[in-house]
C-alpha cells in the first residue's frame, strides 16, 4: 500500500524513490469557480509560497526551461527583436517569463538591470476564479495554490479580464486557459516547483509561506545594509496577499519591474460584474417573466370584438365607396 | 392614382374583403423576423449560461460549455445582420409621430385594453416603436462590446481594462434586451390576433381597425384607388392570396 506524500517544505529536496499517493485531494479545495457552495475542506494544508528574490536573479532562464520541461509545453521559436525576453510575452505554452527592464536610477544616475520572473501570483483572492463562469474550471487549494482544471475550462477568456496581473493566456487550438500551476502536480507529491528546483542562484525558493516571509525579511535587511533603503517584500494585500512573492530592491516602485502593478486588486468593474449586481439582474429577469405571466393570467386579454370586426367592414366599405377626387371612376367600378 | 404610403410599408394591403383580412408582413420580412427571433433565443439562453453560474447548465442545450462558447458570438453576428435586415425594412414607420405622445400619456388605457380612448395609429404604436429602437440601440451596444470580448478572434483588440468595462456593458445591455424581448413576446400574445401577422402574414380587419386604424384606412384608400384591374377584383373575396 502506498502512503500519502508529505507536504512539500522546500524545492531543494530530491524526490523519494518509492511511489507516493497524491497529497492534494479534491477535499483540499477551498474555492471553486462558479460554485456557490463549496463543501468545507476537511483539513487545512500548510500555506505555501514561492519567493522570488529579484536581487539574486542572473537572468539565466533556467526557470523557463524547467517550466517548459516539467509541463511539457512547446513554445514556438520566435524571432529576436533585440531584447532578452524570449518568448515576447507569456503564452499558453510559456507559463513563466523573465522580463528584463533597464532602469536609470535617478538618485545614483546608474543604469539598473531589473529582471523579474513573471507568471501567476497565486492570489489569496484570485480575480480569475472570481470572473470564471465555468463551474470547476478554476480551484484554489487550502495551501493557496490556484489551479486551472482544463477539463472544465471553456476557453471564454473571462479569467484574462479578471486577473489583475495579466497572466492567463488562452490556448489557440486547445481553447483552454493556461498559466503557472505552481507545479501543483509536484506539490502533490511533496516536491517544490520545477522553476525553484532549477534556479542556480536560489533566487527562487519555495516552502511554507511563513518561512518564506521570514527568509524575505532576512534578505530585505541584507539589501538595506547594502544601500537599498526601499528594499521590501511584494506580497500585495489588495488581493489578500499572494503565494508567489518578490523581494524587490525598490519595493516602493514595483512598476519599474516591467509593469508589476503597484497596488493590484480585482478591478471594481469585475466586482460589479460578478458581485451582487449579477444576482439583482437575475432577480429582475425572473420578475419580468413572473410579472408577464401573472398579467397574462389575471388581466383580460386585449381581444378584438365581433363588433369591431363589423365596424372594420363598415369603415372599409365607406372608404371604398366614398368618392375620391382622383379616382372616382375606379371607386365607382369597385361597387 | 393610388396615394403615397405614409403609414404603411411596401407589401401592406387589403388581402381579402370577405372575410376582411389585411396583409401586414410579406414572406421575406417574416422569414427575416423568425431568423432574428431564433438567434435571439439561442443568444439569450447561451448568454444566460455565462451570466450566472446557476444557469450554466443551459450550456447542455448546445452540447457543452466549449460549444456554447464558440456558438454564442457567431450567432450574435448572424443576429446583427439579420436584425439589420429588419431595421432597413422598418425604421421609417418607426419614426416618432405626433400621436405617439398621446398614446404614451394614456398608457393606463393601453394596459387596460381601452383602445377606444387611444388615438388612431399608423402601422406601429409607441410601444412597438420603443421595442424597435430599444432593440436597435441595444444590439449595436451588444455587437460592439461583444466583439471586444470575443477571445477567439479578437483577443487583443482592446486593452484589458476596456474589456472589463465591455463585459459589464454587454451583460447590462443583454439584460435590457431580455426585458424588451419579454415585453415584445408578451404583447404579441396578450394582444390577441397579433401572431398571425408573423405566421400567415395577415391580420383580421377588426384587428387592424382596433389597433392601427390609420394604417388600415390608408390601405383601404389605396385599395379603392387601385387601377381598374384591382378595383374590379375588389368585388370578390380573397383577391390576392399569398
Amino acid at each position: 500500500m502506498t502512503t500519502l506524500a508529505p507536504e512539500p517544505l522546500t524545492a531543494a529536496s530530491n524526490p523519494p524513490t518509492q511511489p507516493l499517493e497524491s497529497n492534494l485531494l479534491p477535499t483540499d479545495v477551498r474555492r471553486i469557480s462558479a460554485t456557490a457552495h463549496v463543501p468545507p475542506p476537511t483539513r487545512q494544508l500548510t500555506e505555501v509560497a514561492k519567493l522570488i528574490d529579484v536581487s539574486k536573479c542572473i537572468g539565466c532562464k533556467a526557470c523557463q526551461s524547467a517550466c517548459i520541461q516539467w509541463n511539457d509545453t512547446h513554445p514556438a521559436v520566435e524571432e529576436n527583436v533585440g531584447i532578452y525576453e524570449n518568448p515576447h510575452d507569456l503564452t499558453p505554452d510559456m507559463f513563466t517569463l523573465m522580463r528584463f527592464a533597464e532602469w536609470e536610477n535617478p538618485e545614483t544616475n546608474e543604469l539598473e538591470w531589473l529582471i523579474r520572473k513573471d507568471g501567476c501570483m497565486h492570489c489569496e483572492d484570485p480575480g480569475c476564479l472570481k470572473s470564471c463562469p465555468a463551474p470547476g474550471a478554476i480551484v484554489q487549494y487550502t495551501n493557496g495554490v490556484v489551479d486551472f482544471i482544463s477539463d472544465n475550462c471553456i476557453g471564454c477568456g473571462y479569467c484574462v479580464k479578471g486577473c489583475p496581473f495579466d497572466v492567463p493566456r488562452i490556448h489557440k487550438t486547445a481553447h483552454v486557459s493556461k498559466k503557472c500551476t505552481l507545479c501543483s502536480d509536484r506539490i502533490a507529491v511533496g516536491q517544490g516547483p520545477a522553476c525553484a528546483k532549477a534556479c542556480p542562484t536560489q533566487c527562487i525558493t519555495f516552502g511554507p509561506k511563513e518561512e518564506m516571509k521570514a527568509l524575505a525579511a532576512e534578505r530585505v535587511e541584507d539589501l538595506k545594509e547594502r544601500g537599498y533603503d526601499n528594499a521590501g517584500l511584494y506580497d500585495p494585500q489588495g488581493v489578500g496577499g499572494t503565494h508567489v512573492m518578490y523581494v524587490l530592491h525598490h519595493a516602493d516602485k514595483p512598476s519599474i519591474y516591467s509593469g508589476l502593478p503597484d497596488d493590484p486588486r480585482i478591478s471594481p468593474l469585475v466586482e460589479a460584474w460578478k458581485g451582487p449586481a449579477k444576482k439583482l439582474g437575475l432577480m429582475a429577469a425572473g420578475a419580468a417573466f413572473l410579472g408577464s405571466a401573472l398579467h397574462g393570467i389575471f388581466a383580460k386579454p386585449n381581444e378584438v370584438s365581433e363588433h369591431e370586426e363589423e365596424e372594420a367592414e363598415e369603415l372599409y366599405e365607406d372608404i371604398v365607396h366614398e368618392a375620391p377626387e382622383a379616382a372616382e371612376a375606379s371607386g365607382e367600378a369597385a361597387r | 392614382m393610388t396615394e403615397k404610403r405614409v403609414d404603411s410599408a411596401p407589401g401592406d394591403e387589403i388581402e381579402s374583403e370577405a372575410p376582411l383580412r389585411v396583409f401586414r408582413y410579406r414572406g421575406f420580412t417574416r422569414a427575416n423576423h423568425w431568423l432574428t427571433a431564433g438567434c435571439m433565443i439561442v443568444l439569450l439562453l447561451s448568454g444566460a449560461a455565462f451570466f450566472h453560474p446557476s444557469l450554466f447548465w443551459l450550456t447542455g442545450l448546445f452540447g457543452g460549455g466549449q460549444t456554447t462558447r464558440w456558438l454564442h458570438p457567431l450567432v450574435g453576428v448572424l443576429l446583427f445582420f439579420s436584425f439589420m435586415g429588419l431595421f432597413l425594412q422598418m425604421w421609417r414607420l418607426n419614426l416618432p409621430r405626433r400621436e405617439d405622445v398621446e398614446w404614451s400619456l394614456k398608457i393606463g388605457d393601453v394596459l387596460k385594453g381601452n383602445e377606444e380612448n387611444l388615438p388612431e395609429l399608423g402601422k406601429y404604436n409607441a410601444g412597438q416603436k420603443g421595442v424597435f429602437w430599444g432593440m436597435s440601440g441595444l444590439i449595436m451596444v451588444l455587437i460592439v462590446s461583444g466583439v471586444m470580448i470575443w477571445e477567439e478572434y479578437f483577443p487583443n483588440l482592446v486593452s484589458i481594462p476596456v474589456r472589463r468595462a465591455a463585459v459589464v456593458v454587454h451583460a447590462l445591455a443583454a439584460l435590457g434586451s431580455l426585458f424588451i424581448f419579454i415585453a415584445h413576446v408578451y404583447a404579441a400574445i396578450w394582444t390577441r390576433g397579433t401572431i398571425s401577422a408573423m405566421t400567415r402574414g395577415t391580420v383580421t380587419g377588426g384587428w387592424a381597425f382596433r389597433h392601427h386604424r390609420k394604417w388600415f384606412k390608408e390601405l383601404a384608400r389605396r385599395k379603392r384607388d387601385e387601377p381598374s384591374e384591382g378595383a374590379a377584383e375588389a368585388n370578390g373575396a380573397a383577391v390576392k392570396p399569398r
